[in-house]
């Protein structure tokens, strides 16, 4: 079982949470913290597995979390997962986002949140994996947008939004900074 | 690069505004979100943030409230209220509009509505009762998209209560034309599965329909049930092996379309939970086992691509080949697979390349001996998961001749570590190797005072306990007074420096050790210097009021000398006016101590303290005082617990019928007895009379006060005398046994040194760089003792961990190997192991002959118990060394024919005389049963009996095995019968039953040696059980020898459950009432009503359990009954336990008690089960 599915930025800010198993609010907001502070001491070159903590429930529950550009994306399961096959599940949710999104970023993320969930059901239901396949995860989503497009454009608004900002060339941007860093590079499957 | 989001946020306004103009006016709510999120990556404090996200939910309270407000404006209200719980602010104020959003809205409105609701709430919200009938019409609804998301909903969360409402539905979408609908109608039902079992029992055939489904994608998740299913009770799931192997087989093969292939991999998450539960079907099952060997070598032949995701399937499928019954080929390729797994500079494999190390070195140590020199680079790795494994599994390989390496090394991570989770689990671990393996006494208490400076305060309360138990046990000898003297004088030099870093918990084991057993430096020294060293950590600022008392304990117990007098009554005058009541009380009790030479004589002896002495924990003395009491009125006591309950439940819990005999209960003898099973400090200090000490200060405090405590409250109780109590079962009156005799000791070279490491530890494996000369040293210290020819006492699960300080450097490899061999040769692992450690046993046999060394657990031993258990099961001509050849040599034999499978067996009886029987046996008999039913012994017969079970048969049928259970009024009669169909006789019979939880004595009255052909012998035991547990797997092994033939064995076995050994005990409302007080371990418990027409809730109730449990109903009153049972527990005992129960609401509140700790919890599963049965 999943337990639960932490999605936060560099400076520990959540950015999508969802738990599949009943925590009270404070707990959880305690866990996010927590967990962002175990997951953001971690160099990039050390391994994906956090054991144990007290965060979750003790021994039996391992966090598995990928770090991408700005975000982690952390998932909290228990030992009837595999740590490999989640690290790959992670890699198809995010690589899942960019599809949807066309480059995703934490912008999209942040203005889409409620589109981001919908994906994750797809993915994810109610802590069991659902489907690995990013096609027809992608085929789920697009059958629901489908609808969406046909009750009126108007949800269609911020995602232009975001895209006019990605696409736009601010002259106000400090040139140091390359605008390619929000998005969340999904690299094709690095060598872990 | 929150730079880059500010400034890109800075810019979103106009960029709105833009749209605004395209999108024509609908924009305002999206630009609400928009300056939301834009005002708060604005911010700089937390501070600011939470007065914005008030400012925020304020306006959202306000829109909602609004009956101006579309559907479609609360759908974007409702992503902003999300957002503000996300970061933990709460809008419960929303909570009521998801769900009318949710029931109202158009679909993609519902679906917000949805989120928010599986977001917000949680499966115990009322809310979610006013969702049902809209999730119900979802469910219904034509459209896919609605149907899909009130699925999704469904197994987010969902009232237990409310399930039987949509299950049908539900279930109906099993054959959903849609394959999403069906998948996530299979999930849907597993969550329901998790959450209330017993409702979907009865589609177990649906699931099984969906396992057969045509789209994989079904099936895959119809494996999330089997998984769940199948780890639960695999044995009920056998007949699928077959299925998940050939399912296995074709996804291997590729036999999937192509979009199940992830980066050219078919369906690998499909593969690895096939593989995992290909791996509890086959855990300790050959029969099964066999059935999967080719895919599982397909599997890891497959699985050789460079990819991620074949590495978890690589990992998983060695994780398989370990856990089923092993097949050596497949176990070298597994080896294999770890060691690149270890080898690989991936570190995530790495990782788990340790953990699958850590899980077979369990089974085989000398699997790590290839990978030392990678471990030894492990313990340097700049990552603390990689450490931490590392450790877990460097402390599997620990023995007698590593330790001091490896809690070395355990140490030093401690020191740097700073989570408390290690540390915890960490310092359990060093404390458990230092007293299994303890070379000599110096390193142990310096490794027990690191332990205690390193854990402080997280450590579990029970290493100090443990620790003082140790130094307090045994017999007073020349070895143990070395220890104790030891200890005595490290914590002396310890008190000495500075004692401000030490943690609490240490000092109070110091102050303890201090007050026990500083006399025996007292011929050397100044007697007042424990005094004044006690004094000074009692005045020091750090010292916290817990250690305080527990110093003034150990002054207590040291002011005999003059001086320690005068520095006492200086002490006391300082804590007599304390605020604190335990230390006044403390203070007081010093005082008055230190005034009274007389009692001071008698209460603290010169030379009495080495004599054993006893407790009157039954606190007999005080009858008269308390009937008095009650007599004039006063309440009886309630333990808190029970006061708690009182306070909770306000109807408080009426004890009216038993709380007449009150009085006369507690000056009854009946309750001594019982109360000896108490957790003794808890109830002395209640009851000792003596105010104002709360009972949560003498739990925290913990049972070694419980000593000084007795030392002074003499004049009060009436003491025989004072013994260490501290133990967790009550009072610890078995010592060690004399075979445990700890021998004197001799010091162990240091492993570094040590001439003992085999000669293959100076083969490094060739691979890798060169190591330097410090990394082969610590290898060869790490890695000593494990090797071909030396078998190793594996510690962690496989072995229940022995709490004692062994220390037994004589004979040391010896005994070790007996031990090891001795507790894998029941697990029977492996052929390979298995003939290893018998071939191992052999040897050490004639080594222990030889060097004639008794040590603990001698080979000779282990023989002898083998030789008793065949002469008791009638077989008296064995010899002890034969009889385990004949075992072996079946064994393997059996493994390579595959022979003996469980298959019913067919009883093909010809004998006359059963066809006689079947003709005049009862209608209601089955028939298969009744040529066995001949057999029954004829004072047996009368009693109620269990069905016939079949054991096992071999594979023509001709010998079967099947079992019947007799319950007789005092004991469980276990009938094993042997039926030979064969014309030849068998020979050289012996039958075995093992079981570590049983208490298993054979009956039978002609010992069994041959069973003629076409007869059947019945074999009887006497079961009883040590300890209540819900369920016990007694395994068997029958070994037989055919005329011509090799000697044969066949193994099978048997669960138990726990209510084949209850009885029902029937006791008056009177007694019933006085036990009830007696009894200190308790449970509650909510349980279902069973309702039947005719009868009232409560009694239909009671009388399934009676009928299932064999209870006993002592009295119904109203809406409460009482009944009690007893546990089976050798010839005329039994352990009572009773149960109270009442009707509150919709169910049965039951509150069982009993003197044993787990009857309680083991009893009520089991009324569980007896009620969603009925």
């Amino acid at each position: 079982m999943i337990k639960a599915i932490l999605i936060f930025n560099n400076h520990g800010k959540p950015r999508l949470i969802r738990f599949y198993e009943y925590f009270a609010e404070d707990v959880q907001q305690q866990i996010i913290r927590e967990t962002f502070h175990l997951v953001s001491k971690r160099d990039d070159n050390v391994c994906n597995f956090l054991e144990g903590g007290s965060l979750i429930g003790g021994s039996d529950y391992k966090l598995i979390y990928r770090h991408y550009a700005t975000l982690y994306f952390v998932f909290c399961v228990d030992s009837s997962e595999s740590e490999l096959g989640i690290l790959d599940l992670i890699q198809v949710f995010v690589e899942t986002l960019d599809k949807c999104f066309e480059n995703v970023c934490e912008l999209d993320l942040i203005f889409h949140m409620d589109k981001v969930h919908f994906i994750l059901q797809e993915v994810v239901m109610g802590g069991m994996v659902l489907e690995t396949n990013m096609n027809e995860i992608v085929g789920q989503v697009e059958l629901q947008n489908r609808m969406e497009k046909s009750e009126g454009g108007f949800s269609a608004a911020p995602a232009r939004a975001v895209s006019a900002v990605k696409n736009m060339n601010l002259p106000e941007m400090p040139r140091n900074i390359n605008i390619g860093d929000i998005n969340i590079k999904v690299p094709s499957l690095s060598p872990f | 690069m929150s730079d880059v989001v500010e400034k890109t946020l800075s810019a979103l306004p106009s960029l709105l505004s833009l749209d605004s103009q395209a999108g024509a006016g609908k924009l305002s709510p999206s630009s609400k979100l928009g300056n939301l999120i834009k005002g708060i990556t604005e911010l700089t404090s937390k501070h600011e943030e939470e007065k914005l996200i008030k400012k925020e939910l304020a306006s959202i309270k306000e829109q909602v409230a609004s009956p101006n407000t579309t559907m479609r404006q609360m759908k974007e209200i409702m992503v902003r209220a999300i957002y503000c719980e996300m970061l933990g602010y709460q809008a419960s104020f929303s909570y009521i509009h998801a769900i009318k959003l949710a029931q109202q809205g158009s679909v993609l409105e519902k679906r917000v509505g949805y989120l928010a609701v599986s977001l917000f709430l949680n499966e115990t919200d009322e809310f979610l009762l006013l969702l049902v009938n809209t999730v119900l019409k979802d469910l219904q609804s034509t459209n896919l998209i609605e149907v899909c998301m009130a699925l999704t909903v469904v197994s987010q969360m969902f009232p237990k209560d409310m399930i039987p409402a949509i299950l049908p539905v539900v279930e109906e979408k099993l054959t959903h034309p849609k394959e999403i609908i069906r998948r996530k109608a299979v999930l849907a039902l597993y969550k329901f599965y998790l959450i209330a079992p017993n409702q979907v029992q009865h589609i177990h055939s649906k699931f099984r329909k969906a396992l057969c489904d045509k789209d994989p994608g079904v099936m895959t998740a119809s494996l999330h049930i089997y998984l769940q299913l199948i780890k639960e009770n695999p044995e009920s799931y056998k007949d699928l092996t077959g299925s998940m192997v050939t399912i296995l087989r074709q996804v291997v093969g590729g036999k999937l379309p192509l979009d199940f292939n992830y980066h050219s991999v078919p369906a690998p998450w499909l593969q690895i939970q096939l593989l995992r539960i290909l791996a509890y079907l086959g855990k300790e099952d050959q029969g099964t086992s066999e059935v999967m060997y080719d895919v599982l070598e397909e599997s890891l032949r497959r699985a050789e691509m460079n990819h991620n995701i074949t590495y978890a399937i690589l990992f998983e499928c060695v994780k398989t080949i370990y856990t089923v019954h092993p097949k050596s080929q497949l176990l070298e390729k597994a080896a294999e697979c770890i060691g690149n797994f270890v080898l690989s500079p991936k570190i995530n494999l790495k990782y788990l390349g340790l953990k699958a190390l850590t899980y077979v070195v369990q089974q085989d140590a000398n699997l790590a001996l290839p990978h030392q020199m990678t471990i030894i680079e492990c313990l340097d790795h700049s990552d603390v998961i990689i450490k931490r494994e590392t450790l877990e599994l460097l402390f599997r390989i620990t023995n007698a001749q590593n330790v001091t390496v490896i809690v070395e090394k355990m140490l030093e991570f401690l020191r740097l570590t700073c989570d408390d989770y290690s540390t915890i689990d960490l310092v359990g671990k060093v404390a458990e190797l230092a007293e299994k393996y303890a070379p000599d006494n110096v390193w142990f208490i310096q490794t027990m005072n690191s332990v205690f400076s390193l854990g402080g305060d997280v450590m579990q309360p029970d290493i100090p306990n443990n620790f003082l138990r140790l130094l307090a046990e045994g017999v007073d000898n020349v070895e143990d007074r070395q220890l104790r003297l030891f200890a005595v004088d490290s914590y002396m030099s310890l008190l000495q420096g500075e004692t401000a870093k030490l943690p609490q918990r240490f000092l109070q084991v110091i102050s303890w050790v201090l007050g026990e057993y500083s006399y025996l430096r007292e011929e050397d020294s100044d007697p007042g210097s424990v005094m004044r060293l006690l004094a000074r950590l009692l005045d020091q600022r750090h010292t916290s009021t817990e250690t305080r008392s527990w110093v003034l304990g150990a002054m207590t117990k040291l002011c005999s000398s003059p001086v320690s007098v005068a520095l006492a009554r200086d002490v006391c005058e300082r804590y007599s006016g304390s605020l604190n009541t335990v230390l006044r009380q403390r203070a007081q009790e010093l005082m008055i101590l230190s005034q009274d030479t007389k009692l001071r004589a008698r209460v603290l002896p010169a030379e009495g303290r080495q004599e054993s002495l006893e407790v009157d924990s039954s606190l007999s003395f005080l009858d008269g005082y308390v009937s008095e009491a009650l007599a004039a009125g006063a309440a009886p006591y309630k333990s808190p617990h029970q006061r708690q309950e009182d306070l909770v439940q306000e109807k408080a819990l009426s004890l009216e019928p038993y709380g007449l005999s009150l009085p006369v209960s507690l000056s009854s003898c009946s309750i001594t007895d019982r109360l000896t099973e108490r957790r003794s400090p808890t109830l002395l200090s209640m009851s000792s009379g003596l105010s104002g000490i709360s009972t949560e200060l003498s739990h925290q405090e913990g049972r070694p006060r419980l000593v000084s405590r007795c030392y002074f409250s003499s004049p009060t109780l009436k003491l025989d005398g004072v013994k260490r109590v501290w133990g967790k079962d009550g009072y610890l009156a078995q010592q060690q046994s004399a075979g445990e005799t700890p021998t004197p000791l001799v010091e162990l070279p240091s492993p570094l040194l040590s001439p003992q490491s085999p000669p293959s530890q100076t083969q490094k494996p060739s691979s890798g760089p060169e190591p330097d000369q410090e990394k082969r040293q610590l290898a060869s210290s790490l890695f000593v003792g494990l090797g071909s020819h030396n078998s190793v006492c594996l510690m962690g699960q496989a072995e229940p961990v022995p709490r004692h300080f062994r220390r037994k450097p004589r004979g040391e490899s010896s005994s070790g190997a007996s031990e090891g061999s001795s507790d894998s040769s029941h697990s029977s692992r492996s052929a390979a192991v298995d003939n290893l450690l018998l071939s191992n046993l052999l040897e050490s046999t004639t080594v222990a002959s030889e060097g004639g060394a008794a040590t603990t657990t001698t080979p000779q031993q282990t023989s002898q118990r083998t030789l008793d258990h065949t002469t008791s099961n009638g077989s008296p001509h064995v010899e002890g060394t034969e009889q385990r050849v004949e075992a072996g040599g079946p064994l393997s034999l059996i493994r390579g024919n595959g022979m003996v499978a469980v298959v019913p067996p067919t009883y093909t009886q010809t004998d006359p005389q059963t066809q006689q029987d079947l003709h005049q046996a009862p209608a209601l008999e089955r028939p298969r049963d009744l040529p066995l039913t001949s057999h029954l012994p004829a004072e047996l017969s009368g009693l109620a009996r269990s069905e016939f079970t079949p054991l096992c048969s071999d594979q023509d049928s001709s010998l079967a095995l099947s079992a019947c259970r007799v319950y007789k009024e005092d004991a469980l009669v276990l009938l094993i019968f042997i039926s030979n169909n064969t014309d030849s006789a068998l020979h050289q019979m012996a039958l075995q039953l093992t079981c570590k939880e049983l208490e298993i004595s054979c009956i039978s009255g002609s010992p069994l040696k041959e069973v003629k052909g076409h007869s059947v012998t019945v074999c009887l035991h006497t079961v009883v059980m040590k300890r209540a547990s819900v369920q016990v797997e007694l395994a068997g092994l029958l070994s037989y020898q055919r005329p011509l033939g090799q000697p044969q064995a066949a193994q099978f076995s048997l669960s138990l459950s726990l209510k084949h050994f209850l009885r029902p005990l029937t006791v008056s409302t009177g007694d019933y009432g006085k036990m009830w007080l007696s009894f200190s371990h308790d449970l509650k418990q909510n349980l279902r009503l069973v309702t039947t027409e005719h009868q009232e809730p409560l009694t239909a109730t009671l009388d399934a359990l009676k009928g299932k449990l064999h209870l006993h109903i002592v009295d119904i009153i109203g809406s409460e009954g009482i009944v009690a049972c007893r546990l089976l527990q050798g010839p005329g005992q039994g352990q009572p336990c009773l149960l109270h129960c009442r009707v509150h609401a919709d169910s049965l509140a039951v509150w069982l008690r009993s003197p044993v700790p787990d009857l309680p919890d083991s009893l009520l599963y089991h009324c569980q089960k007896a009620l969603t049965e009925t």
